[in-house]
């Protein structure tokens, strides 16, 4: 199991091939990309920021947390903070199991919880030249 | 006593300064920290109870603060 905060842009297939074993029969992959809309606003990229220490631990707690409940051992998370230009992926996640259920559901709860929890911000830049943060409440979910 | 208060995001460009350091009294809360954040210029933009993070971990405004401790306002979050 890993979790990294990143500044370079994310390989899913180096995730993948890092969760791979011969007795996985199932690997799942969420990838989180920036929209080119957002609320009906034209966005153009986004910055993302942390505070790196809490974001570590917090994904960290997460990916055990899913490991625990779902007995999977092979997760991978990344998360890539800076600027992103639309469709680049800004996390990935990634786990395996021999089952598929099991590969799942712990990617479902990791992303689900890292969004809730993880002190991650979105500085969202517009084709107008504005600038807005996200807040989740505004449901700007990838 | 003193502790590292940091800001982030959005409080960080309302109060126009990533973090200040705090001299509180022995035995001071979280809810102190909030009291004399909410004095300074932009603290009208936050919200009136924001999420507080102390040492890397989630607290409450009853939080008993220590010598060095690092507390944080966290903006509502975005990650993803």
């Amino acid at each position: 199991m890993r979790s990294s905060l990143v500044r370079t842009p994310i390989d899913v297939g180096a995730l993948l091939a890092e969760v791979a074993a011969p007795e996985n029969g199932a690997a799942s992959v969420f990838v989180g990309t920036v929209r080119s809309n957002n609320e009906g606003r034209e966005v153009q990229g986004i910055e993302y920021s942390a505070y790196d220490a809490m974001a570590e631990k917090e994904i960290a707690d997460i990916v055990a947390e899913a490991s625990h409940k779902y007995g999977v051992t092979n997760i991978v998370v990344e998360h890539r903070l800076g600027n992103l230009a639309v469709g680049e992926a800004s996390i990935v996640v990634v786990a395996a199991h021999p089952h598929r259920a099991p590969a799942i559901d712990a990617m479902r709860y990791t992303v689900e919880e890292l969004k809730k929890r993880v002190p991650v911000w979105k500085l969202e830049q517009y084709a107008d030249g504005s600038r807005d943060w996200v807040s989740a409440a505004t449901g700007a979910n990838p | 006593m003193t502790v590292t208060v940091r800001f982030f995001a959005s409080y960080a460009e309302s109060l126009g300064v990533p973090s200040m350091v705090m001299d509180l009294a022995d035995g001071a809360t979280v809810s102190e920290v909030m009291k004399t954040v909410s004095r300074l210029p932009g603290a009208s933009k936050l919200p009136p109870a924001p999420l507080v993070a102390v040492n890397h971990s989630y607290a409450p405004p009853t939080r008993v603060l220590i010598e060095g401790d690092e507390v944080a306002l966290i903006p509502p979050v975005a990650g993803g």
